[in-house]
């Protein structure tokens, strides 16, 4: 039986013209999408494609995207799974046992064999769980409704997965008609498909079976290709762009942005969506609308005028308004900042970003919602001049003197006044002990500076410190926006350090760590950065601190900074050293690890209004406050101040302290 | 139409110390910047510039490095940077200072009609709020100081309106222009510089006039034209407080206590 064959030449021309037609429309709408996507500026070159196209392949495969977002909470995953596995069996099929069966008119040289009898068995199985999977969605989606879908019943999804509904159906009946026809699938002698075989009994009438067949297979195949059709029309597209997105994937750390170029005015900053780079466009063109990212951002969460989604949605469709009298060389009819309504990001949302990093780790495909943020900051730092009033004395104090209150530099190495330390001179001293504004100026955590050095002599440690001529890291500047200005810091610090011939520092802040690091790293710089919680232990391991139990910490709660887990994936080392230090497994929070709630302070809100919504730390220490701890343990100064902060706020400085990690460790030296 | 900001560049005071043994400034690595009452003075200037299209341009008397402080001026849209810097003009005092100043605002004039001159109401190192008054007496512009608001520039009738701030009231005054406008920093927020307006600084020329330029004679400029000395700089002792009465338990009292001894001391009036 092959309905294509049956029909003559008629039916070559019927199948392969509607192939064809389906595939002419796919690609049109691709190829569109590749000029939009094209319109962005370059983007810093990536390599290694092999291990690239392996590794995201085999993301697709294994299904990552979802598995990363399963949780007993959320398990909507699940389903998608179900889905997808079942689909690559199914394009499999169509791929040989249509397009190559019938298409070429050999179906009794693909069907009459052992392989494809138990392909099809193999089928029988998989179609149930995709109408499990699908029927799951729906309900899920139109019915439960959970928090993450809210406002997403709409009418396209509706129909995507009514047509992935479509092929199992199609599919089974197909088949039983074949049965019923008395050709069963050749190879698995008492073992046919048992779905397929059950349904075929419905096929009474002998007569009829051959127009059934017939008909099955022409409306299966049909929608597969309407389908192929929509792939690039709706957002079936996340299949294809995902995997793109995935495969071409920035290798920088998160939250880096490009570095850039101060000879090329267009790089200054985003406010046109072709100033974007490309990888940032096909970001927008990759979102599945999964709201994932939604559910974890702590603005979205508390209530400020940013939604990650939102944000990726606008991008696109600015691009999809604006792109055509773009690519005529006409101006944007829609601007990308500021205006109300949807392809415009509202300017509130731009500054209420905390780079904390959770849309981007969530993400199924990849996107880095924050590269995309930070370049609309700078575009209005740099080229406007427009952000809120308070981060004016945050520039001018970071610019003139080097840290974020404008204290007088003189006065950065009195933290120490009452300790002896070493100026850091390479040859006699190994590390260098980069303190940090915070760990230098700001009363409370002038305390985690001495700790940290009292923790460092009791190891043994070389180290010294750079005293008054250390400067701002420019954590701050940078994420939000004042590049200029941070890629003077930057230059200056990496002079400093390479002049004084520093190979190895301690940071006693997470974002100190990571500018070091990770944004120091695109200036060609490498030396080692470390951490305090992870130096710490390293020397618990070395056996180099002695440790005497306890001391009086209750219940010990800890919290994950942004920077220190989601940026740069330290989870273990301060759990352990509490562990060790404490002799108990630290309490967690419900969100935690590298699903933390940011505590308020990052990209640059250490030093910003927090006037809408719910203040973030408060939203955290009430987070807290239910584990009923007696201490919470940070490791991270700007985490220090929000708690501290929180607590007061809400009436708790009795029942909790907070403590940095190097303070619980100092305390229990001997 | 010209418009001109007096900026002076000043050591940062929050970082200079009193040698208490020689009584001079401990200038020693403690970085300069704009005089911050003059940054007012010139966004006041730029804000001109914007609503009524003058030039907008800027002056400073001081050392080479004074330049760098202009060409912030010039980042921030100063359209001119003017400074006047030669040996014989160091050591000044607000009376030569203004001399010179005075006399390079005619300069200017001489190309282009000034409609205002805007200065910070002090500097932070000097204090005496006298350059500014100087200058329009020495060029007989009206003279407008501690003003926080300017109202309204009517270039038909030649006139200019602004608030001043005095203490506990306003006052609204109508002066003829040319004025010489002392602002106070309550007057604006000072924006921040766009790059490419910063990159664009980098490469504008700042006119430096020395006394070949000037031709002023010696005897009027700089230390020579100053009469004023410095006999000594020194930090006032800080007298220890003292406690009155029982804050804890009889907080009334105690307040009672605190009025009356201030009053004693001529500190509260009543
Ligand atoms: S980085 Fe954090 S605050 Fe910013 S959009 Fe993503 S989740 Fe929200
Ligand atoms: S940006 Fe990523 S996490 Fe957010 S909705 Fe789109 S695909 Fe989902």
């Amino acid at each position: 039986m092959n309905p294509v064959s049956d029909l003559g030449a008629l039916g070559f021309v019927l199948f392969w013209g509607l192939t064809a037609l389906a595939a002419g429309v796919f690609l049109f709408r691709g190829y569109q999408l590749f000029r939009l996507v094209s319109l962005g500026r370059r983007s810093e070159k990536f390599g290694q494609v092999i291990k690239r196209a392996l590794t995201a392949l085999g993301h697709v495969i294994i299904q990552k995207c979802q598995f990363k977002n399963i949780t007993r909470e959320d398990r909507g995953g699940v389903g998608h799974l179900f889905i997808v596995w079942g689909f690559l069996f199914f394009v499999t099929y169509y791929f040989f046992f249509i397009v190559i069966a019938s298409g070429f008119g050999i179906p009794d040289v693909m069907e009459h064999n052992k392989i494809y009898g138990y392909y099809t068995w193999v089928m029988d199985f998989v179609a149930p769980f995709i109408v499990i999977g699908t029927v799951w969605g729906i309900i899920r989606r139109y019915i439960v409704k959970p928090a993450r879908l809210k406002g997403q019943q709409t009418a396209e999804a509706l129909i995507i997965l009514i047509t992935v509904l479509i092929h199992p159906i199609t599919h089974v009946g197909k088949i039983a008609t074949q049965i019923a026809a008395g050709h069963p699938p050749a190879g698995l002698g008492i073992l046919t498909p048992p779905l397929s075989t059950a349904v075929s009994h419905l096929y009474t009438n002998a007569a009829t079976i051959a127009k059934w067949h017939s008909f099955w297979f022409w409306s299966h195949w049909v929608f597969v290709l309407i389908v192929l059709g929509m792939i690039a029309y709706t957002r079936y597209l996340h299949m294809i762009a995902g995997a793109l997105n995935d495969l071409l994937r920035r290798t920088p750390p998160k939250g880096t942005p490009e570095r850039i170029d101060l000879n090329d005015p267009s790089s200054f900053g985003v406010d046109r969506v072709d100033n974007f780079a490309w990888k940032q466009l096909l970001d927008s063109v990759a979102c599945v609308v999964c709201g994932y990212c939604q559910e974890i951002c702590p603005a979205t969460f508390t209530g400020k005028k940013l939604n990650p989604r939102l944000v990726i949605r606008d991008i696109k469709t600015n691009m999809l308004k604006n792109g055509p009298f773009i690519t005529k060389k006409q101006a944007p009819v829609l601007p990308l900042i500021g205006e109300n309504q949807e392809g415009s990001v509202p300017m509130e949302a731009i500054w209420a970003c905390t780079t904390c990093g959770g849309c981007m780790e969530v993400c199924p495909v990849y996107i880095e919602h924050v590269w995309e943020i930070i370049d609309m900051r700078r575009h209005l730092v740099q080229m406007q001049a427009k952000f809120p009033d308070e981060l004016l004395n945050l520039f001018e104090n970071t610019e003139q003197r080097s840290n974020p209150w404008g204290i007088a530099p003189a006065d950065r190495a009195k933290w120490a006044s009452g300790i002896e330390t070493k100026p850091f001179e390479a040859g006699k001293t190994e590390y260098l002990f980069y303190v940090g504004c915070a760990g230098a100026f700001d009363a409370r955590n002038r305390h985690i500076s001495l700790a940290i050095a009292r923790i460092l002599d009791a190891g043994g440690i070389s180290w010294g410190i750079l005293g008054k001529d250390e400067l701002c890291c420019g954590d701050s500047l940078r994420r939000l926006g004042n590049e200029y200005v941070f890629d003077r810091i930057a230059k200056d610090n990496i002079k400093m350090f390479q002049d004084r011939g520093v190979k190895k520092i301690i940071t006693e802040c997470p974002h100190c760590y990571h500018t070091l690091k990770n944004d120091y790293h695109q200036y060609g710089t490498d030396w080692e950065v470390i951490h305090h919680a992870e130096f710490i232990r390293g020397l618990i391991k070395e056996k180099r601190l002695k440790l005497n139990g306890n001391g009086d910490l209750g219940k010990v709660l800890f919290h994950d900074s942004c920077y220190l887990g989601r940026h740069n994936g330290i989870y273990d080392a301060p759990r352990e050293v509490l562990a060790r230090t404490t002799s108990h497994t630290p309490a967690e929070m419900k969100r935690r690890l590298n699903r933390s709630f940011c505590c308020g302070a990052g990209g640059g809100h250490m030093w910003m209004e927090e006037s809408i919504g719910k203040r973030i730390n408060h939203e955290r220490v009430e987070e807290a406050l239910k584990e009923d701890p007696r201490t919470i343990c940070v490791c991270c100064p700007y985490c220090m101040t929000m708690f501290e902060d929180g607590i007061k706020d809400l009436k708790a400085s009795e029942k909790v302290q907070v403590l940095d990690l190097a303070e619980i460790v100092a305390r229990a030296l001997q | 139409m010209l418009v001109i900001a007096c900026v002076k560049q000043v050591p940062d005071t929050t970082q200079v110390k009193i040698d208490p043994e020689t009584g001079t400034l401990i200038r020693e690595g403690v970085p300069f910047i704009a005089n911050p009452f003059d940054t007012h003075a010139l966004e006041e200037s730029l804000r001109l510039k914007d609503k009524y299209g003058f030039r907008a341009a800027v002056i400073s008397m001081g050392p080479p490095n004074t330049v760098v402080t202009l060409r912030k001026a010039l980042a921030l849209g100063a359209d001119q940077a003017v400074l006047l810097s030669d040996r014989v003009f160091s050591g000044a005092d607000t009376l030569a200072t203004s001399f010179v100043l005075a006399e390079a605002i005619k300069r200017l004039a001489q190309e282009e009609e000034v409609a205002m001159v805007i200065c910070g109401k002090q500097t932070i190192d000097g204090d005496t709020a006298q350059v500014g008054p100087g200058i329009a007496t020495r060029l007989k512009y009206s003279q407008l100081t501690l003003v926080d608001q300017i109202q309204n520039v009517d270039l038909t009738a030649k006139k200019v309106k602004v608030r001043r701030k005095l203490e506990g009231r306003h006052e609204i005054v109508e002066a003829p222009l040319p004025a010489m406008i002392a602002v106070v920093r309550e007057i604006n927020r000072p924006r921040y510089p766009t790059v490419p307006m910063r990159l664009k600084s980098e490469i504008t020329d700042v006119l430096i006039w020395d006394n070949k330029v000037m031709k002023l004679p010696e005897e009027l400029v700089g230390l020579k034209g100053s009469p004023t000395w410095v006999r000594k700089i020194f930090s006032p002792q800080r007298t220890k407080g003292q406690i009155l009465g029982d804050g804890v338990n009889k907080p009334k009292e105690a307040a009672h206590l605190l009025i009356d001894t201030l009053i004693q001391k001529d500190i509260l009036a009543l």
